[in-house]
């Protein structure tokens, strides 16, 4: 019982900075909205150069919202244990006598609160701006797809932050690498059936990938016929499976690579 | 000439760190493939938009255009990002920015010295990208007008590493978001000059923006020296030589108003302490 509280004290201590970063820093409005805008209207007009229907500028709508959450799993979520290194907090946080996972998981909690209003902040304002054409036939299924996306997407993070636990400024660059290659390989841009079934299904690893092709798909059946990757109901059950999947698998990898640091003696080294 | 030397000694040591902050942290193997794969990535976002939805795919006549701006605009976000994320990367991180500013070499060179280090990150990439542009998707590049080549891209280069100056800085004053600054003047511009769309497609106040903004000439320059035409028809009547005398106005200007811009913050940072600041930000 007692460790259950402190589990739930750890989780709500590490998510609350997140939670009230947002209402005490009210600059991100500028700069994560405003910034992820900016591209995701570059890209809207590069569709419209080609004639594109409108619906596509949805597809870069949505794929620009979703970036936000990937961003925050790269670099509040993977890199995280990274910055907080250099910062000299790592060694409080593994000396204090908690759960590992509950200070992943309030990290996990927080960062996507703070995100959701990231992403709904482009949402609004690219539908808005670009007058995009948006219609829900099923919103329970649709709902459903972008949670499980969240669930498996934040816990691929928690399992990347454990890998980067060991890392010095690779973390930095290799966070850096996850962006553009990602962007492509799991079409934040385009519906990532173009790539081909076995691209796609290799891109799914990242379980963004499946969560668009599934959400372009409730929000766009007529087009997305010609673009379907799976059926929605199928990639609602892959994401369920991979989100149980990568929170298990981070907690095994987390001990792992912590004993791993702890004998090469890196907890602690600072400016790799 | 004792402070053109200082100038000097101040790029050479910001372009040695920089280069070793940028390619040191792994095998050069993997550095090399980092290089390549990032901007690769980038270009093939935009070779699938077109193949999905594009009339003619590859072959419509917008694309070169579109991947010459898309690839010089690495030079943009390098450079830009490269010289203000310096200030807030050896201030914030490192904590180096006081030690930078009290050795014997020139402040304002050592940050130019660290956009030549990212310079040279980003051609290779712009020339892995090109190749890859040249050889695999087919786009017709080649010197129709090598001399006017030369001037218009090393003008831009250079009108890019002072943008970088005057964010740095701005850098110089601010914790916060400072990280970011020079992503979203990046970010602007890409929107703005018509890297990856013709300028008409905009609206026109933020047309108006991209007409202002030197890039936009810059690219239109490339394209017309790379490709033989443009990809903005108003642009179309515009001589070399015109396009020449507008990029090096530009950048007198751009010049000027950075080595202002620096040296007023550089004076309000010193008078207020904030060289060695730290916000763990």
């Amino acid at each position: 019982m007692k460790g259950a509280k402190t589990f739930l004290r750890t989780v709500f201590g590490r998510a609350y900075p997140r939670f009230i970063g947002v209402w005490r820093e009210k600059s991100w409005v500028l700069f994560d909205v405003f910034l992820p805008f900016l591209q995701v209207a570059a890209y809207v007009y590069i569709y419209r150069a080609v004639g594109a229907p409108p619906e596509f500028s949805g597809f870069v709508v949505l794929g620009g919202a979703m970036i936000a959450y990937w961003m925050n799993v790269l670099w509040s979520m993977a890199s995280q244990l990274y910055w907080e290194k250099e910062t000299g907090n790592l060694q409080l946080y593994l000396i204090a006598p908690t759960s590992r996972m509950a200070i992943l998981l309030g990290m996990a909690l927080g960062g996507l609160t703070a995100t959701t209003l990231r992403a709904a902040g482009i949402i609004l304002v690219g539908t808005l701006f670009f007058r995009i054409p948006l219609r829900v036939e099923n919103g329970a299924l649709l709902l459903g797809v972008f949670l499980l996306t969240l669930v498996a997407l934040y816990g691929l993070g928690m399992l990347l932050s454990s890998l980067f636990l060991l890392w010095g400024r690779e973390a930095w660059h290799l966070s850096n690498l996850f962006q553009e290659p990602v962007f492509l390989f799991s079409g934040f841009y385009f519906p990532v059936r173009a790539l081909g079934f076995w691209a796609a299904a290799f891109a799914s690893i990242v379980p963004i990938t499946l969560g668009l092709d599934a959400m372009r798909q409730l929000l766009y059946p007529e087009l997305m016929k010609n673009f379907r990757f799976l059926p929605p109901e199928v990639e609602l059950g892959i994401l369920a499976g991979s989100g149980m999947f990568f929170i298990i698998l981070a907690q095994r990898a987390l001990k792992f690579f912590e004993n791993l640091a702890r004998r090469e003696g890196r907890l602690t080294l600072r400016g790799q | 000439m004792r402070s053109l030397r200082e100038i000097f000694w101040g790029m050479k040591a910001g372009a040695w760190l920089g280069w070793q902050i940028e390619s040191n942290w792994t095998e050069p193997f993997l550095f090399a493939i980092y290089s390549v794969i990032k901007p690769v990535a980038g270009v093939l976002i935009l070779v699938f938009m077109y193949l999905v939805v594009a009339k003619g795919g590859l072959a419509n006549p917008l694309f070169p255009g579109v991947f010459l701006g898309t690839t010089f605009y690495l030079y943009v976000i390098n450079v830009l990002s490269g010289i203000s994320w310096s200030v807030h990367d050896d201030r914030e991180h490192y904590g180096m920015l006081k030690y930078v500013y009290m050795a014997p070499m020139h402040f304002y060179g050592y940050l130019l010295g660290r956009g030549a280090a990212k310079t040279l990150v980003a051609t290779v990439s712009v020339l892995i990208t090109l190749a890859f542009g040249i050889g695999i998707l087919g786009v017709p590049l080649r010197f129709h007008n090598p001399g006017f080549f030369i001037l218009a891209f090393v003008l831009g280069l250079v009108a890019l590493s002072f943008y970088g100056i005057f964010l740095a800085g701005i850098s110089l004053l601010i914790a916060r978001h400072g990280w970011v600054l020079g992503d979203v003047v990046a970010g602007g511009l890409y929107l703005l000059c018509g890297v990856a769309y013709p300028l008409s497609l905009l609206p026109l106040p933020l047309r108006a923006l991209g007409y202002i903004f030197p890039p936009t000439y810059w690219f239109e320059a490339l394209r017309f020296s790379l490709l033989g035409q443009g990809l903005h028809p108003e642009f179309a009547h515009l001589s070399p030589g015109t396009l020449l005398l507008i990029l090096g106005g530009s950048t007198a200007l751009g010049i000027g108003l950075s080595l202002l811009v620096f040296k007023v913050s550089e004076r309000i940072a010193l008078r207020r302490g904030l060289l060695d600041m730290q916000t763990m930000y």
